[in-house]
């Protein structure tokens, strides 16, 4: 799907798996570069989505970031030992830990 | 404690309400930086919001941190070392999601989040800059993961150096297509093949506006120059009419007129058409509808000003320009705010504003060629079972039901079937829900509304809208 070009500098974990990514590239990339193409589950049908513009505009890329829910995974930038899980339907009202 | 201490300040910080600037900027692309650029050169406070984590907007993205090149890198590159020397209050990562506009004898008010906090600014002159959004190509199977759009992979090239490997496939029409595939061809990227998809006769109807689009024969010639050296590395090129993708739970292979092929990526692209979604929601500022680029823009003077006081926007998100149109429009609009703040006179601004005109012009004048060339792909031929609206999973054939029942404009199809009513707020689905309805109806597209856009135009938490109130 995509190569890397340029080297990795650090780690992040996927659904409690450890991947190799970039400090400051978007998380979005990082996941793609992983070969992650399902970063959440539609609260509408259920079914699997990835990033469609990788530009903050179509929310296709809503993933779980340290526990805060519905991040832009595509706006969120990459940094060493970031915990990121897939986002699961529509967010639960918790207590937001970001 | 200083009026900038005052914004970065945390949520415990001293109310932020009374700070104030002259110029507000929305966007650090071309026209962004080029407006705060100018502001800054007639002594104007200028605070600049943008999204991303560094200048450049989408064209020049990451641009400080690639080795420039070509000629628009290189000129990218100058315009951000310019606006960083500029002495603007630059915040990356800054959402802005709600505008005021001005009132009696005082200026406007904008709110924005930021480092997960909400802030406001008041501010004498909004100068917006939100540059453009793709134009949704929906197909059946386009919300599969695998498929994405080209700007979304060359934002992946441009800022992640990603390149495509494997089955991937490029598919749509337009210049952007043909510039990612030669900058990923570079970069030592492969690609499985590009299916056409533009519809035929291109050149036909172009060619009356060929003499004027040679007064910027460059853009021409860059166009043929692409097209050449994707074919010279042996990258198949089908003309087609019809694409599906296909798989479970991923894309797995794309179908091209009955043909099917493995895929791991297919990047769909269909050009791109203004971002109003901020001006959309700001109550009097008038959009008219553009026949050419099927597309809304707002209504602006020649100065960039719209129906609303204070309120101006330059750059693509005014109507569709490039790059290099939106630097002249963004100083254009900058120099009419310093005449409007008293900094410059009449005809100082007007002197100034005379040659950047002509430049502007000049880099307009293929715009008619390229939108004949590439008009948008017709949505009376969107099948019945595409999803129009990923958000809320709506389908052009729900719309079409919608219409049948007497649903006129894009608003009332909000209550009929949800459609445009998820978190991207219609910025993806809106040019292709209206086309349907539109096209549905039989009537023009300025026949029907487009989505009215509220603040907040962008999603906040509690916790970021309770930091705006500061210490009670």
């Amino acid at each position: 799907m995509f190569r890397r070009t340029e080297p990795t500098d650090c780690t992040i974990t996927w659904e409690g798996r450890t991947l190799p990514a970039r400090t400051g590239e978007s998380l979005a990339a990082a996941l793609l570069a992983a070969g992650i193409t399902a970063f959440r589950e539609t609260p509408v049908s259920g079914s699997p989505r990835g990033p469609l513009c990788l530009m903050g505009a179509c929310f296709d890329c809503l993933v779980e970031v340290e526990g805060a829910q519905n991040m832009q995974a595509c706006l969120v930038p990459v940094s060493p030992g970031l915990r990121v899980a897939m986002q699961r339907g529509a967010r639960d009202f918790v207590e937001d830990a970001a | 404690m200083s009026v900038a201490d005052e914004w970065t300040a945390g949520p415990t910080g001293s109310a932020p309400a009374a700070a104030q600037v002259d110029v507000l900027v929305l966007g650090a692309g071309p026209a962004g930086m080029a407006a705060a650029n100018e502001a800054r050169a007639h002594g104007m406070s200028v605070l600049l919001l943008d999204e991303n984590a560094a200048p450049g907007g989408q064209v020049h993205r990451a641009v400080e941190s690639r080795t420039p090149k070509d000629e628009q890198d290189r000129d990218g590159a100058k315009l951000a070392a310019a606006f960083r020397a500029s002495g603007t209050d630059y915040r990356p990562g800054a959402t802005l999601w709600a505008v005021e506009p001005a009132t009696e004898g005082g200026g406007g008010k904008v709110f924005w989040s930021e480092g997960g906090a909400a802030r406001s600014v008041a501010t004498q002159r909004l100068i917006l800059c939100a540059g453009a959004t793709e134009r949704p190509l929906p197909i059946p199977g386009w919300t599969l993961p695998g498929v994405m759009s080209v700007g979304a992979a060359q934002i992946a090239l441009k800022t992640a150096g990603l390149v495509p490997e494997g089955q991937v496939w490029l598919a749509g029409q337009g210049p952007l297509l043909w510039l990612y595939a030669v900058q990923a061809l570079e970069r030592g990227g492969r690609l499985a093949g590009i299916i056409d998809l533009s519809p035929p006769g291109g050149l036909r109807r172009a060619l009356p506006h060929l003499g004027r689009a040679l007064k910027a024969p460059e853009y021409l010639w860059r166009g043929l120059q692409w097209q050449r050296r994707v074919r010279r590395a042996g990258v198949a090129v089908t003309v087609a009419r019809a694409l599906r993708a296909e798989g479970e739970g991923r894309l797995a292979r794309i179908v091209v007129d009955g043909v099917a092929h493995p895929a791991d990526l297919l990047l769909l692209h269909d050009g791109v058409v203004p971002n109003t979604q901020v001006t959309r929601a700001i109550p009097g500022c008038v959009h008219g509808w553009d026949p050419v680029q099927a597309c809304w823009r707002p209504g602006l003077d020649l100065w960039g000003n719209t129906a609303v006081a204070g309120v101006m926007v330059a750059g693509d998100s005014a109507g569709i320009g490039g790059a290099r149109a939106a630097v002249h429009a963004g100083r254009i609009a900058a120099l009419e705010a310093a005449r409007a703040l008293g900094r410059i006179t009449t005809d100082e601004r007007d002197a100034r504003a005379g040659p950047l005109r002509l430049l502007r012009d000049r880099q307009l004048a293929p715009r008619l060629f390229l939108d004949a060339m590439f008009p948008p792909l017709p949505p009376a031929a969107i099948a019945d079972e595409v999803v129009l609206c990923r958000c809320e999973e709506v389908t052009a054939g729900r719309v079409r039901q919608a219409v049948a029942l007497g649903c006129l404009g894009a608003n009332q199809t909000k209550a009929f079937t949800r459609a445009g009513m998820g978190p991207c707020q219609g910025r993806i689905c809106g040019p292709a829900v209206h086309g349907v309805i539109a096209a549905a109806r039989g009537v023009a597209g300025g026949e029907v509304d487009p989505f009215r856009t509220r603040f907040p135009t962008k999603p906040l938490t509690l916790g970021e809208l309770a930091a705006l109130a500061g210490p009670l």
